[in-house]
């Protein structure tokens, strides 16, 4: 096991940057997700850790060692991919024993460590099949067992679970984080899914455009997102933003909305007077009142069992809430929501960057 | 036509491919089977009817050229088909690494087999001349052989000559097919091998070799059929001389059929022949089909 450093890496193809020059430390036994959208550059960075690509500059450390102009095969590290990679033409056996065979590593040894590892993961009766003779999930399995078999430094993790169905994706991702806690092997698994980030990691790094967004546990970067993008990625269905501009009353400032309505969001000053803003508000964050509230029109409701997603409009934008509680309404109805004590979020419309709000709750009068 | 008429609707519908077959395939067949076992000679029609049972066989199994020609294709198939697989896998990727300009490459590279393999043959016979070929032009001024070598003359040589033909003429066909393995493969367990700790030789030897059989054998078996019935590159560089010392089955069979005019026994020694290059045509078939088990990855 052994820690991961990158220091002011880069990549890029040609004339096109693809990563700008990326910080990250990784702790020895720690389980980090790369998160972000298609094409943010999580999987190339992973990719650049394992050495599948070279590194156009900066520095990439796993435990003391430089491993900038090392092949993939003297780091010392071990890769699930996403559509398993699993060697077609070998058994299950002689996949997960292959890179121990490669190593020529003594028979009785191999076999000891396959049977763990295969009882681990529950493959004992499937040493003898060839891949194309199992299901996807049993063959996840195999690329993790494969892994596993080679006691690596480092476990990559590349978005292993997206070509699964939805049911076995949530049991593989507690099996992948039961299996971190009891092997404690360095992880960085990289996912587009944040529910798989939130769930699975002991830190989260959000990339967006090359760029580390934000670093830190799940539930930071979903109380204190540094950013609106941030803030949108993290937190399921997304955070809703709400064009506004600012204005100081009496000491406290107010966000005027679309259509007229306005929302008191400090009891003191926070930014300048006429600056444009986005009032960021968590769909399971707003609550439908009677009389106090922001105004907006339904569109759409959708029932998911557990809670109800009201789809409204507030203005010319979208505003989606979610309700534990069964409610009644039809769409073109008129509701009156607010967001829960606190839970308002400010960012600047220029920068996108977080405008702190001063802990002190605003007060939930709106006045139309 | 009442006959007809009595017959299931399927069986009249495929009466006509029935009698096509019948008359194109089945007829000449069993026909040349039968005078394999007759004295039939060319000269003398009536002797179509003198059955002598296995007597050509016989007379063919005892004949020690027939044994060497056997042999000696046999040889042609090994060495030809293996060198082409060879240079065939070495071109495939080669090309394959190219990623500007490999149409033009392919192309070019499919260039020997648009020729006719007479017009192959009559080019190498000049080559290896020894008086006029550049081969011993070449070897004299710049490597300064002393002597003029008998390409086409020497036995051993010979063959190596026409081997060379051979693969210049079709080593294409392993380099397309090979190719578009190449190019079906998916990279991951390349990757994965990489990572797995395979140095590169390992990886094509581990990863790329063993998804690359499947195409190497259905390769095998359509060449296996070609040169085994490799007639015309010999025919026109060495005529199976000299001496009979680059004599292979077919060149045998039609040197006793058409101008020893003794049918029956170069029909005997036909199928011989054909019974060769099915034999090889079912080795490369098993492998084949032993090589791509793994390959349907979807089905269970």
């Amino acid at each position: 096991m052994a820690s991961v450093t990158l220091h002011q890496v880069k990549k890029s193809y040609g004339e096109t940057a693809i990563i700008h020059g990326v910080d990250l430390a990784i702790a020895d036994g720690e389980f980090v997700v790369l998160v972000g959208p298609s094409g943010c550059g999580k999987s190339t960075l992973l990719r650049m850790l394992a050495g599948l690509e070279e590194i156009s500059g900066g520095q990439i450390r796993i435990g003391n060692r430089v491993v900038n102009g090392l092949p993939p095969r003297d780091r010392d590290i071990a890769m699930v991919f996403q559509n398993y990679a699993l060697y077609p033409h070998m058994t299950v056996g002689e996949n997960m024993t292959f890179a121990l065979r490669l190593k020529k590593q003594p028979e009785d040894e191999i076999k000891h460590r396959l049977d763990q590892a295969a009882t681990m993961l529950g493959l004992s009766h499937l040493l003898e099949r060839f891949p194309r003779q199992l299901s996807g999930g049993q063959r996840q399995r195999v690329a993790m067992g494969r892994a596993i078999v080679r006691d690596p430094q480092v476990f990559l993790f590349d978005e292993p679970l997206s070509n699964l169905d939805a049911k076995l994706r949530v049991q593989m991702r507690a099996d992948i984080k039961a299996l971190h806690q009891q092997l404690k092997t360095t992880s960085v698994y990289v996912t587009h899914d944040q529910i798989e980030a939130m769930t699975m990691a002991d830190r989260i790094v959000v990339l967006h455009d090359g760029l580390i967004e934000q670093v830190g546990t799940p539930l930071e970067l979903y109380d204190n997102p540094a950013n609106k993008f941030v803030a949108g990625f993290i937190g399921s269905p997304s955070m809703n933003f709400l064009p506004g501009t600012l204005r100081h009353a009496a000491g406290s400032t107010v966000i005027d909305l679309e259509d007229g309505q306005y929302w008191p969001v400090s009891t003191q000053e926070v930014g300048a007077a006429g600056q444009k803003v986005w009032l960021g508000l968590r769909p399971e964050h707003l609550q439908v009142v009677d009389g106090h509230g922001l105004n907006a029109t339904i569109r759409v409701v959708e029932p998911t069992g557990a809670d109800t997603h009201l789809i409204m409009k507030l203005g010319q934008t979208e505003l989606c809430a979610t309700v534990r509680d069964r409610i009644h309404v039809q769409s073109g109805q008129t509701l009156q929501v607010m967001p829960l004590p606190g839970k308002a979020y400010l960012f600047d419309h220029a920068t996108d960057a977080r405008i702190a709000l001063t802990a002190d709750a605003p007060t939930p009068e709106v006045v139309q | 036509m009442k006959l007809l008429r009595k017959l299931p609707p399927e069986a009249r519908l495929l009466l006509p491919a029935f009698v096509v077959i019948l008359l194109v395939v089945a007829v000449p067949l069993l026909f040349s089977l039968y005078t394999s076992f007759t004295s039939y000679r060319l000269v003398r029609p009536e002797t179509i009817w003198n059955v002598v049972w296995f007597k050509n066989y016989l007379k063919l199994f005892g004949n020690s050229d027939f044994w060497w020609a056997f042999g000696r294709t046999v040889l042609f198939l090994t060495v030809v088909l293996n060198l082409e697989m060879l240079f065939g896998l070495a071109l495939a990727l080669l090309v394959n690494q190219v990623t500007r300009g490999q149409r033009m490459l392919r192309t070019i590279m499919m260039f020997p087999m648009m020729f006719s393999p007479v017009l192959v043959g009559f080019q190498f016979k000049f080559m290896f001349n020894d008086n006029i070929g550049i081969v011993n032009h070449i070897l004299q001024n710049w490597f300064g052989v002393t002597e003029a070598i008998p390409w086409l003359v020497e036995s051993h040589l010979a063959f190596f000559s026409l081997a060379c033909a051979e693969i210049w003429n079709s080593t294409a066909v392993f380099a397309i097919l090979l190719l578009a393995g190449l190019m079906a493969m998916p990279q991951d367990p390349l990757e994965a091998a990489r990572v797995d700790g395979c140095t590169p030789l390992q990886a094509f030897r581990h990863v790329t070799l063993p998804f690359l059989m499947p195409f190497v054998y259905i390769a095998m078996t359509i060449r296996s059929l070609d040169v085994g019935r490799a007639f015309d590159i010999v025919k026109i560089m060495t005529n199976g001389g000299p001496a009979g010392r680059t004599e292979l089955i077919w060149t045998l069979s039609a040197r006793a059929g058409y101008e020893d005019a003794r049918m029956g026994y170069a029909n005997a020694m036909s199928y011989v022949a054909v019974l060769l290059s099915i034999a090889f045509t079912v080795h490369f078939f098993r492998k084949l089909n032993a090589s791509r088990q793994f390959l349907n990855e979807v089905d269970a």
